[in-house]
């Protein structure tokens, strides 16, 4: 029994954001994490392993230096580490992300008791898109927005948040659940962790590696493979800076502006 | 010297950072003001390693290395004194000269709960008349003839994690023996004692200054029985067995006072981009940038010698022969001197809001002067390292 | 490539939840209205349930000319399988040139699943739509710091320009999916105006029951049941003033909330709102956060106390009538999207002006 866990680096939104002077993202001078709702869902998998003693594997499509990451989330307690890169995969939107990353989890093979773990979206894109592509393309239901999970053998009973609300959904193994951050507090890598992380196994699916599944053709990956285009990108205006209320009676004279402007 | 820090050490301590402002710093306050010894912690800090970092995964350790340890109570105390002297006090007093001088069965039944976190360690041979000094000890222990049991008498003060410590590591005196001359001199030896050991009893806990949040109490023993495999390391040897455990808690100290320093720092830096007097940011007075610029470069020689001093403690834990003494109270001397020394100038760039408890200068201020007073003055380092020149 | 002139017409798959339909349909048709006049071609309301052929006349009255509705027990709850299987099949049939899906977290789990399986485009979570050229040249005028002379445009272009933000809002992004149909988004819920509603046009609205195949053997998830919240979730989309708190109620987190929610009151009754520090850090629940990653609002009287005003946030309230700031830092960013800023504790400053407002009230 495995535990697949897919994982994004990103750029650390929550800090300072540089902007290059032609609108895209200027990410070399950005730190770089693991996406938040990613370490939920490794958290998960690892809550699956505490209980189950399965195999958790993760797996992440980005440039060699995301193998950092790797080893981080292997300090956390993962078994085994993936890392999909290649020069064919650059430039690929959603669609074209989760032929690849499908085509990476087919060969890490899905057995009849296995679970593939996403987070529910990243923070560089916020599509929350690639999780339920991949399962569309591995033909495995999909639970998105999971706050908890009830395991039973190979049922999995899963909270499943709305607006409003929540569902309770059954599901069968294999299956693939999206996960939030309500589901869990993420653990911290441990001491031993780290000073053993770099003697699991991790291994480099490049081009070579997936070609053979069909999911990888010319025109499904990469800038060919994408089926959308980013058009123009560019930075909203500021809004002109509005009035400072100075003095001792800035009360005051706030309430008289909304009195005046008829706004209470 | 190599400082440069391995992949696994960059890694250990960003982990040791976001754990220390995620689970350490939301706490601090309340250690202070409550005197709150944080339980929840150090269950938390066992799970994750950190309570037996150097020590190999064989007798239950992480598997790390010294400099790894020296990290964790580093960052541990930039956000919090009293949580970095919990896990020295526990490793370094009570683990090590387990680990160092434990039989193979004692190691076996100590180290992997204490490595865990699961049990807690404390060290005791602090006594009202005797600090370090053998022949000032009245603690005794006398073996029972027919059980081999010993049985133990006195007491021990200012006692680190004693209030919730599960292991204790005694020095008693076990012999009276003629010196060259003919003197009677005292020799003492180390045990292990157990909190539930018959006649042992921990007593009140002191009201102290700072790292209010450590329990320090005394420790107290009314014909205390404890079984004859309980003697850590060889009979008479117990003070040796002390001064060298010493030597490596001296670095946790300097670790501890090196984070106190940095991350007193730390707040300042943030504190002085922020406050403005005059119509402008105080960071833009040349009397903060020199300030701030002198104790960044204290600081810095500090972790130097505390750095430097754990590497040499690893050629140690890796079987080298070598005495790390003057290292550790070198490293002990300056950090603590630096810590105290920078808490109590950074509250000064505070200013008025720095003497309140709305901010945690204060309260690291108070945190550093005990790193120039336990495990060692200031002035017992300048005995080492001078002995040491002068010999 | 699939040949563009089979594909016809604006699609709004109109999600409801216990036969109700949702705010986000009435706004997303009243949106691909303005589309499918530019494009000159019908508005359908794709609507799923069990029973639901009774609320579909009210999409009419916004703007959709069509309902397909498409009725059975086995689309009573939402389920992935079932929703996909019927909306692909439609899809497939029926060749939609844009299908509009209100990004709801239902709508974000079939959004996905149905553009990977039709192999086609989705922009998710967008707030802008255009067909025509020089509208999106006019938009750009407003939203946008790009410098338009050096910009070359087709005037011709047909294409679906599909605008989101990006990178917690730092950056804009306009998407599109020149190379397949239908040209698929989600779209953010609260963002387009919902237009007034037309009686005789729901009236006029043209009900049609297309033949789907559904089995229960295509649903491999199980709705075991379907709980609403127990604590009433605040509704930040639908007020009209929002106080909402940031990390400067530290101090005192349950003084400040209460705080906020006193100016709230005085205020005319307002709800109270969070930034993401506070609801991450747990002060408030995730239904109070404003911003990317939480609600987008425009409430006529925006309050907000101790919060810096990062991108994050403002992305998502700066749209709002009138914004007024407290915050002890006079430098904080969220002063250059305030209407009115107060430098001061929020401690202090609100009581006082809770004072203030009243009194001014009771001179009226």
């Amino acid at each position: 029994m495995k535990a697949i866990v897919c994982v994004k680096q990103v750029p650390d939104t929550s800090g300072k954001v540089a902007v290059k002077a032609d609108g895209t993202l200027d990410r070399a001078s950005m730190a770089t994490i693991t996406n938040p709702d990613d370490l939920n869902a490794l958290e998960a998998a690892l809550k699956l392993k505490d209980a189950t003693g399965c195999e958790v594997v993760v797996v992440t499509m980005g440039p060699p230096p995301a193998e950092g990451m790797l080893r981080e989330l292997l300090a956390r307690g993962a078994d085994k580490a993936v890392l999909v890169s290649g020069r064919e995969f650059g430039g690929s939107d959603t669609f074209a992300t989760s032929q690849i990353l499908a085509a990476a989890v087919n060969k890490i093979g899905v057995g009849p008791e296995d679970v593939v773990f996403c987070g529910r979206q990243a923070i560089d894109g916020d599509t929350a898109q690639v999780g339920p592509q991949i399962a569309e393309k591995l033909h495995l239901p999909q639970v998105t927005y999971v706050a908890d999970i009830q395991k039973d053998g190979n049922t999995l009973t899963v909270k499943r948040m709305l607006e409003d609300g929540y569902m309770m959904v059954k599901v069968q193994t294999p299956c693939l659940l999206t996960c939030i951050k309500e589901l869990n507090q993420p653990r911290y890598m441990s001491v031993n962790g780290i000073f053993t992380c770099y003697d699991k196994p991790m291994e480099v699916f490049d081009y070579n590696a997936l070609k053979d599944d069909p999911l990888i053709e010319v025109d499904t990956i990469g800038l060919k493979g994408s089926p959308t285009n980013v058009f123009k990108s560019f930075t909203p205006p500021q809004k002109g800076a509005g009035t400072m209320l100075k003095g001792d009676d800035v009360a005051a004279q706030l309430a008289g502006i909304l009195a005046k402007k008829h706004l209470i | 010297m190599d400082f440069t820090l391995s992949k696994q050490q960059q890694m250990v301590q960003k982990m040791y950072r976001e754990f220390a402002e995620n689970e350490v710093k939301p706490l601090a306050k309340k250690v202070d003001a409550e005197e709150y010894f944080p339980k929840e912690t150090v269950e938390k800090m066992g799970k994750l390693g950190m309570m037996g970092i150097y020590f190999p995964t064989e007798v239950g350790g992480a598997g790390g290395d010294v400099l790894s340890y020296v990290m964790a109570v580093e960052e541990l105390s930039k956000v919090c004194g009293t949580t970095g002297v919990i896990v020295s006090a526990h490793t370094s007093l009570c683990a090590a000269p387990i680990y160092e001088n434990g039989t193979p069965e004692q190691k076996a039944k100590y180290l992997p709960k204490l490595c865990s976190g699961e049990w807690l360690g404390a060290f005791g041979l602090t006594e009202p008349g005797a600090g370090t000094d053998a022949q000032g000890q009245q603690t005794f222990a006398k073996q029972d003839p027919e059980t081999g049991d010993w049985i133990l008498n006195g007491s021990k003060i200012f006692i680190t994690n004693a209030g919730y410590a599960n292991v204790f590591i005694v020095i008693a005196v076990t012999d009276i023996v003629p010196d060259k001359k003919g003197r009677p001199t005292k020799q003492c030896s180390a045990f292990i004692v157990e909190r539930t050991d018959p006649g042992f009893s921990v007593g009140k806990a002191e009201d102290k200054m700072g790292i209010r949040g450590s329990s320090t109490c005394e420790l107290i023993f009314e014909d205390c029985r404890i079984p004859a495999d309980r003697m850590l390391g060889v009979r008479g040897r117990g003070f040796q067995l002390a001064m060298a455990t010493l030597d490596g808690g001296r670095i946790g100290i300097a670790s501890q006072a090196l984070g106190i320093a940095e991350g007193a720092l730390e707040e300042t830096v943030a504190y002085v981009k922020e406050r403005k007097q005059f119509g402008r940011s105080i960071s833009a007075f040349q009397n903060t940038q020199f300030e701030l610029a002198e104790m960044k470069a204290r600081v810095e020689a500090a972790k130097y010698l505390v750095y430097a001093a754990a590497l040499k403690k690893q050629e140690a834990m890796d079987g080298k022969k070598v005495r790390y003494s003057v290292e550790a109270a070198q490293a002990k001397l300056i950090a603590a001197r630096t810590a105290s020394d920078v808490t109590r100038r950074c509250l000064q760039l505070f200013g008025g809001y720095g003497y309140t408890r709305d901010y945690p200068i204060e309260r690291m201020m108070r945190d550093a002067k005990i790193t120039e007073i336990y495990e060692g003055t200031s002035e017992v380092q300048m005995m080492v390292i001078s002995g040491a020149l002068l010999k | 490539m699939a040949d563009f002139n089979e594909y016809k017409g604006v699609w709004v798959f109109c999600e409801q939840r216990q036969g109700a339909l949702m705010p986000t349909d009435f706004e997303l048709v009243s949106e691909a209205r303005k589309l499918a006049d530019e494009l000159g071609c019908e508005v359908t309301g794709l609507l799923l349930g069990d029973n639901v052929e009774g609320i579909a006349k009210e999409l009419g009255g916004y703007g959709a000319d069509k309902v397909m509705v498409c009725d059975s027990p086995l689309l009573k709850d939402y389920t992935t399988d079932a929703y996909a299987k019927v909306v692909c099949d439609m899809v497939n049939e029926y060749k939609p040139e844009v299908l509009l899906i209100g990004a709801t977290n239902i709508g974000r789990d079939l959004g996905p699943r149905c553009a990977a399986r039709l192999h086609t485009g989705l922009t998710a979570d967008a707030t802008h739509l255009d067909i025509d050229t020089a509208k999106y040249i006019d938009f750009l005028k407003e939203s946008s710091t790009i410098d338009l002379s050096k910009q070359k445009f087709d005037m011709e272009d047909r294409n679906l320009k599909m605008t989101r933000p990006a990178f917690g809002g730092h950056l804009m992004a306009t998407i599109i999916c020149p190379r397949f149909r239908p040209q698929m988004s989600t779209v953010r819920p609260g963002v387009m105006k919902k237009a007034p509603f037309d009686q005789a046009k729901a009236d006029a609205c043209q009900i049609v029951k297309p033949a789907f195949a559904l089995t229960a053997d295509d649903i491999k998830t199980e709705v075991l049941s379907v709980e609403k919240a127990a604590e009433k979730l605040v509704d930040l989309i639908g007020a009209d003033v929002i106080v909402s708190v940031g990390r400067g109620i530290s101090k005192d987190v349950n003084k400040g909330i209460e705080l906020a929610e006193q100016l709230a009151a005085a205020l005319g009754g307002g709800v109270v709102g969070a930034s993401r520090a506070v609801t991450d850090a747990g002060w408030m629940s995730a239904d109070h956060q404003v911003g990317q990653t939480g609600k987008t609002v425009h409430p006529k009287i925006y309050v907000a106390l101790g919060i810096s005003g990062a991108i994050q946030h403002t992305a998502g309230m700066q749209d709002s009538e009138c914004i007024i700031a407290v915050n002890k830092n006079e430098s904080a960013p969220i002063f250059g999207v305030a209407d009115y800023g107060i430098v001061g504790d929020l401690f202090k400053v609100v009581p006082e002006l809770i004072k203030q407002i009243e009194a001014a009230k009771a001179a009226q």
